[in-house]
């Protein structure tokens, strides 16, 4: 039966890729844009940035196990998955692996042994990733140090966890093909999209997912990953960087925190990871080609951004008085009692739009469990928010978050008690 | 008449300065504020919480347990998280702020327990049982079990329920330490009635006027311990 089964996944298999090559030529052959600085010639030494850039590390860990020994635990909508070990343990690792079965699983998401991979490993960007730069990656990998510890199942649901059905998921959101350079942009405008689309997969997290987790095709426009909110990288009023300076965006991603008269923006949740494990470490040339790119994403704009057509929220007066109450008290103290904050330490929540994104999600979690902006080079003693998930109750959470989305200018949807109990539980992801 | 009036005023608005500069910004006072939300205000705790003193402890503990909780061998998703994307230079400072910090004591709870368990939470403490292998917890905790600076920690001052729940996580293997861990071999050598007496007695004993660690052990340790070392070294 089990044969007869896998035989049916193949046969599907074999006819979807016919399909693919039929549909849509996938692009094999194309050269990465090349990096300002020129590369090492040393494979293992380009592998290893580029490791670093797609922070390989942070997923295939687990917290204090050894280096890309896998295990990590990845809480998604569909049940949880274990990132594999892919050091180079010939068991448990990829030691059997050739540059060309990694390559598959990068560029077609496909393991050694033809099974389909889950997108939770962000093939639909890797696929935009040249050879040369897999070879280099999978040349650093061989040199980590191997470790055997034995991987572990996805805890997933039915019928998620029937990996035949990601020939379906594969036909409707997935088609292979390396990053193809657009000849009315320079070169750094070029290698900023490779490694934004690619390697840094930026849009795993920052991009809206069906119910299926299949991706618009909208560009960067926001999503609930990780249980936290990645802002859209299409909307001003979100994360977008279009009107910001580059040495802003340099700045946020190399040190966490950015606090100047031009913007002001700190990082939190899974991004704080990002940076505290990848981009404070990337070359600022790539960081400065990566910004480039960014700024230039198209604007997404939503009905109700204009000033004019802003909804006006008039809370119910006890709410207003309660969320007043509750902020004098708890928040006052450090951010103002008008939402000025006290920069750099504390940032003003008047006009800060990680407080009124439409999601507030973020906001939530930030009263919940508080937490530390990453420890970096450029901010090694960050500042960081007490947590209140032990001392204020969901609604004393939702009346004082209400307050401060519909004050100082701010005008933002009020939110419901439920919506603060949803991000109860766990601060970890 | 007029002046104690405007010097009352005067006096409400210098209190009102003073209130708002009581944490200077750029400080280390504004940077644990993330912890003393739950340690309490100086990391003093409350006699009745689950979240225990950290004023006072011998900094290299303090150390410890930061990075045990993130590298996860201590599970507690909130001090994971607070602590997770940290650098060991700037934990070591928290931990050094907080070891460094010397405020009063509260007085013990009275025991809520018989004085058979009382006793034998007593006997364990001062002189351990060789029958079941386990040496007294003063013989590493120090005599007047204020800690041993810089990795062995205080037993006094604390609550029952954090001792308890301590205990209880050593015994099930869900606090762990650096190995070998030699918390976790004598633990599990006791009965859980063996450990909630010697967490009873301990909650009921005063803190001594000088709760300043020991700088060194009486004699040497009966057991090797991976976090002595771990906590001796420098980031």
């Amino acid at each position: 039966m089990r044969k007869l089964l896998w035989a049916g996944a193949l046969v599907i298999v074999v006819a979807l890729i016919g399909i693919f090559w039929f549909r849509a030529p996938d692009r094999l052959t194309g050269e990465a844009p090349p990096p300002a600085a020129t590369p090492s010639a040393d494979p293992v030494a380009r592998g290893r940035e580029l490791v670093v850039l797609g922070d390989c590390k942070s997923c295939h860990t687990a917290r204090g196990g050894a280096p890309f020994a896998g295990g990590r635990p990845i809480p998604t909508p569909f049940g949880v998955f274990y990132s594999p070990n892919i050091t180079p343990d010939a068991k448990a690792g990829l030691g059997g692996w050739s540059a060309t079965d990694f390559w598959h699983a990068l560029h077609n998401g496909y393991s050694k042994d033809g099974s389909l991979l889950y997108p939770t490993f962000p093939y639909t960007n890797y696929t935009r990733i040249s050879r040369s730069d897999s070879d280099a990656i999978y040349a650093y990998l061989r040199t980590v140090p191997s470790a055997a510890r034995p991987n572990r199942r996805h805890d997933l649901r039915f019928p998620y966890n029937h990996r035949s059905l990601l020939a379906a998921w594969r036909w409707l959101y997935f088609r292979p093909g390396v990053y193809e350079p657009d000849p009315t942009h320079d070169a750094e405008w070029n290698r900023g999209a490779y490694l934004v689309q690619g390697l840094a997969h930026c849009s795993a997290c920052h991009e809206t997912r069906n119910a299926l987790g299949g991706q618009a095709k909208a560009g960067p426009t926001g999503g609930l990953v990780l249980d936290w909110y990645a802002p859209s990288l299409t909307s001003p009023h979100e994360a977008g960087v279009q009107n910001w300076s580059t040495t802003d965006i340099l700045t946020l991603l190399k040190t966490g925190v950015v606090s100047t008269a031009s913007a002001k923006a700190s990082t939190a949740g899974p991004m704080a990871e990002v940076v505290s494990e990848s981009l404070q470490y990337v070359a600022d040339t790539e960081l400065q080609a990566m910004a480039g790119y960014l700024k230039t994403l198209p604007i997404n704009t939503q009905p109700g951004d204009s000033e004019a057509a802003k909804t006006k929220y008039d809370l119910p007066p006890p709410i207003l008085a309660a969320g007043k109450d509750l902020y004098e008290k708890n928040c006052a103290d450090c951010h103002g009692h008008d939402g000025e904050g006290h920069e750099p330490e504390v940032p003003p929540l008047a006009g800060n739009r990680a407080v009124t994104m439409p999601s507030a999600v973020n906001p939530i979690r930030m009263i919940l469990f508080g937490g530390y902006s990453p420890g970096t080079a450029g901010n090694p003693r960050p500042f960081g928010m007490p947590p209140y998930s032990l001392t204020l109750s969901d609604e004393e959470i939702a009346e004082v978050l209400d307050y401060v989305r519909t004050s100082w200018g701010n005008a933002a949807a009020p939110v419901v008690g439920e919506d603060v109990s949803a991000n109860r539980g766990n601060p970890l992801w | 008449m007029k002046t104690p009036v405007v010097f009352l005023l005067l006096l409400a608005a210098l209190a009102r300065t003073a209130g708002a500069a009581d944490t200077p910004q750029d400080s280390i006072e504004q940077r644990v504020k993330p912890c003393t939300s739950c340690h309490g205000n100086e990391g003093r705790a409350t006699r009745e919480g689950y979240f225990p003193r950290i004023a006072g402890k011998p900094a290299g503990y303090l150390f410890n347990q930061l990075l045990n909780f993130r590298e996860e061998r201590r599970h507690y998703p909130m001090m994971t998280y607070m602590a997770q994307l940290q650098t060991d230079t700037y934990l070591r400072e928290l931990a050094d702020y907080f070891g460094g910090l010397r405020v009063p004591y509260a007085p013990p709870n009275p025991p809520n327990a018989t004085a058979a368990v009382l006793d034998r939470g007593q006997q364990l403490v001062k002189d351990g049982d060789k029958a079941l292998n386990v040496p007294a917890c003063s013989s590493c905790h120090g005599r007047r079990l204020v800690g041993v600076a810089p990795a062995v920690p205080g037993l006094l001052g604390v609550s029952q329920d954090y001792l308890t729940a301590q205990l209880g996580a050593w015994r099930t293997g869900i606090r762990a330490a650096a190995a070998p861990d030699c918390m976790r071999d004598l633990v599990q050598r006791m009965r859980p009635d063996d450990l909630n007496a010697a967490a009873t007695w301990l909650a009921s004993q005063a803190v001594p006027d000088e709760a300043e660690p020991e700088t060194s052990f009486e004699n040497p340790p009966p057991l090797e311990c991976g976090s002595i070392k771990q906590g001796s070294r420098a980031p």
